[in-house]
């Protein structure tokens, strides 16, 4: 059944049909929606034989749940931003531990200057930590994918990260429809974890361990996020072949067949791209589009598949690697490695900066023309930058880069003048 | 070889196994049934504290348990000398997760129990001082106001002493540690700093907090056995010493431990949702002098001079925990008010008053 729902709303809906047992929270924008709508559905009973444990912290949340997956649970939890970063040892030691733990990333800028609009910084800050990472689209392809990250993260034993774009979807109105509890169970079984504190059979988990079995150990986490290449399409596709929908799997092509110019991109963005391609495709551009759905495990075969016939990559991220420019795009260089096509880098969204089809146009018309360089900043405004600089150069204390920027803008005065 | 006191076992003595007691009065580590939850083999230093610390406590909570429980364990000495990988020391169910957060592992433990409706599994959470005073002070206030079901013990060595001996929260003021080198005006931990984790966890008026050492085994094991029979969230605090660090003779690890409480250095006590219930009276007072004097961390208190204004200073913390919480009888014997009803540690009471008549120097009120 079709339903009118806040993304976050429908999120926490299509999570309580996986029968979690214990979720933990903390609130941090623009994850809230989700935990407060779990919180009620606990609360009123609607979720039954579930823990909800509100935390003192981020870092709190993941150790709540690494220590309820290793208890034998499956355990939930959502974060964003700082909080990601916050748990960041937590969330490393749970992927070294194997525990499948599934968390929604409601993803947004990190700071500073703080930001709570969206872009990727955060999740992709956390793409080394063993986390499988899972790309929504749009609140119909979250909702899926959460159903999906259960099977595969308990299948793998390995955590696994749905991310879905802060405010543009978890706040956003769709048309959603949830999978019904019968069809979610049918595809979803029980927990059967593959390590367990049991007084019936005691084990030590997290022993210390030294040079002489640290490699075979990591070795096997990367080895069970490479099996992930192989069993996310396989979920995807008995997923499609319950519900009629098709969401995830590792990468989705929208008019690249023939393409010879193709945009890389992760996330809701891709619905303005492919609106984007489909006017370019009017005018008898050879425009397409390729969205990456599993960021990690990196797909990099589907990925030098899909864009085997183009001559030029613009990989469009909304996230920066500071000191050596997109993180995407260099994932899609190593995919792309030798094949001869030119890959542009295009830097847009951070700190939620609309990505318009104006600014898509300008962008792949400057690529059209040769005219774009490796690495663009879509819509920087130079002269903004420019003042700064020049503001630098002439005074030794010329004051925070953020404060002086509003100022120029007239959005406040962070100082008397 | 020196020849070896005669040690009698005897009911109300600091022994630890007794098998002439009745079996009802007989330390777990007496009864040859006992869970030996750190089993031999580990690399623990020769006299570690806290390896004797763990050992009873966790024995003691196994056997109320009936061996049914479930153990979070911290980063530290205690987790690197029981599991150099692949061999483990632990014959009960044990997860190590990080530093900072075994007290939240355990609260996940506990609420995926809760979920499963499992009611007979208890949960242990544990770590140095480290990981409970500093780095993992914010998940032990979180699982103590949600008020989960757990028992968190820190075994409280006064310092970081798994990284080389650093300074911690806990380390007590004048310590020589490698951060609070004895060298300077002021040498070693600087005063005016440190806290109490006990009195901290009393504030959260939780069911149940108590302090104890290895000097007093059996008096550790009642109270995590008093301690396995509540609910809800439960801390202890065992002071334990560390060779290593504290400069001691391993084989004065309890006597050291001993020393530290009967000079009021470390008040013994329990408490109970905010108010602390019983003390455990000092038996025998000593000087804070006889303490240190054993311990190179305090070395430089007595050479190459000797810091009078710093001995006094330590003696008067000792005085002022003496009489904070009572940890003498009052000279004539008129019960004070807190010494009635309290005193929970074997035969503290009848060796209270012997004990007062051979203290060093009267207590010091201040004010």
């Amino acid at each position: 059944m079709l339903r009118q729902l806040e993304g976050s709303q429908a999120v926490a809906e299509a999570v309580a049909t996986c029968r979690p047992e214990v979720i933990c929270a903390y609130p941090i924008s623009p994850q809230t929606h989700i935990v407060e709508g779990l919180a009620a559905l606990v609360k009123s009973g609607r979720l039954e034989h579930c823990e909800f444990v509100n935390v003192e912290s981020e870092f709190a949340a993941m150790s709540v749940a690494i220590g309820a997956s290793a208890a034998g649970a499956r355990a939930y939890t959502a974060t964003a931003s700082q909080g990601l970063l916050y748990m960041t040892e937590a969330l490393y030691n749970a992927a070294g531990l194997g525990l499948p733990i599934v968390m929604t990333v409601a993803n947004r800028a990190i700071g500073a200057p703080i930001n709570i609009w969206n872009d990727h910084s955060d999740a992709m800050s956390q793409r080394d930590s063993g986390w499988i990472q899972l790309y929504a689209e749009s609140n119909q392809e979250a909702v899926d994918l959460h159903v999906q990250a259960f099977k595969l993260a308990e299948q793998l034993s390995l955590p696994a990260m749905v991310c879905m774009d802060g405010f543009i979807l978890t706040h956003a109105f769709e048309r959603v429809e949830l999978p019904p509890q019968s069809q979610v169970d049918a595809f979803l079984p029980a927990f059967q974890p593959r390590q367990v504190l049991d007084p019936e059979d005691p084990v030590t988990i997290g022993a210390m361990v030294g040079p002489e079995a640290f490699t075979e150990v990591r070795y096997l986490a990367h080895y069970k996020q490479m099996q992930a290449l192989d069993l996310i399409p396989e979920i995807a596709a008995a997923y499609e072949t319950l519900t009629g929908r098709a969401s995830g799997g590792l990468v989705r092509r929208y008019r690249s067949h023939d393409a010879e110019t193709v945009v890389v991109a992760l996330g809701s963005v891709l619905g303005t791209i492919e609106d984007v391609v489909d006017e370019l495709r009017e005018h008898g551009s050879r425009i397409g589009c390729v969205g990456i759905k599993t960021f990690r495990p990196w797909p990099r075969a589907e990925i030098r598949a899909a864009l085997s016939g183009a001559r030029r990559v613009i990989v469009l991220e909304k996230a920066l690697s500071i000191g050596i420019g997109g993180i995407l795009a260099q994932n899609v260089h190593s995919a792309l490695e030798g094949s001869g096509a030119r890959i542009h880098t295009a830097i847009a969204g951070l700190g939620g900066r609309p990505i318009t089809k104006a600014s898509l146009h300008r962008l792949f018309r400057a690529a059209a023309a040769n005219e774009l360089g490796d690495t663009t900043f879509l819509d920087l405004n130079r002269e903004l930058i420019e003042r700064e600089l020049v503001r630098q150069s002439e005074t030794r204390r010329s004051g925070p880069h953020a404060e002086n920027i509003l100022r120029d803008l007239g959005a406040v005065a962070s100082r008397p003048v | 070889m020196p020849l070896q006191r005669v040690k009698y076992y005897q009911a109300g003595s600091f022994v630890a196994g007794n098998r002439l007691l009745d079996p009802h009065e007989r330390s777990v580590q007496a009864d040859s049934g006992r869970s030996n939850a750190i089993t031999c083999g580990h690399r623990a230093c020769q006299g570690c504290g806290e390896a004797l610390g763990a050992r009873f406590a966790l024995d003691a909570a196994l056997r109320a348990s009936g061996g049914d429980m479930i153990a979070a364990n911290a980063t530290g000495c205690l987790e690197v000398f029981s599991t150099p990988y692949p061999e483990t020391s632990w014959q009960l169910p044990w997860i190590h997760s990080l530093f900072g957060n075994a007290p939240a592992v355990a609260s996940g433990i506990a609420a995926a129990l809760r979920a499963k409706g499992n009611t007979h599994t208890r949960v242990v959470g544990q770590g140095g001082d480290g990981g409970t005073v500093d780095i993992g002070f914010a998940c032990l206030s979180g699982m103590f106001e949600r008020g989960d079901d757990v028992l968190y013990i820190c075994y409280d060595n006064e310092g970081y002493m798994n990284t080389g001996v650093q300074r911690s929260a806990a380390t007590p003021p004048d310590a020589r540690t490698t951060t609070t080198p004895a060298v300077g005006e002021h040498p070693g931990a600087p005063w005016g700093q440190g806290k109490s984790a006990p009195l901290i966890a009393l504030a959260h008026e939780i069911p149940y907090v108590a302090t104890a050492t290895i000097a007093d085994l059996r008096d550790l094991e009642a109270k995590v056995e008093h301690a396995m029979d509540l609910h809800g969230p439960r801390y202890i605090h065992i002071l334990v010493t560390c060779p290593l660090g504290w400069g001691t003779a391993s084989s004065d690890a309890i006597r050291v431990a001993r020393m530290a409480t009967e000079s009021g250095l470390f008040p013994v006590f329990e408490g109970e949702h905010g108010d602390i219930t019983a003390v455990t009276k000092i038996r025998q007072r000593v000087g804070v002098e006889e303490y240190l004097k054993l311990q190179r961390r305090f070395a430089h208190l007595f050479a190459p001079v000797r810091r009078e204004n710093e001995i006094a200073r330590i003696q008067a913390r000792a005085d002022r925990n003496i009489a904070r919480f009572g940890l003498v009888e009052a000279r004539d014997g008129r019960p004070e008010a807190e010494v009635e009803s309290d005193t929970p540690s074997i035969g503290a009471k009848g060796a209270a008053t012997s004990a007062q008549a051979a203290a060093p120097s009267p207590p010091h009120r201040s004010g």
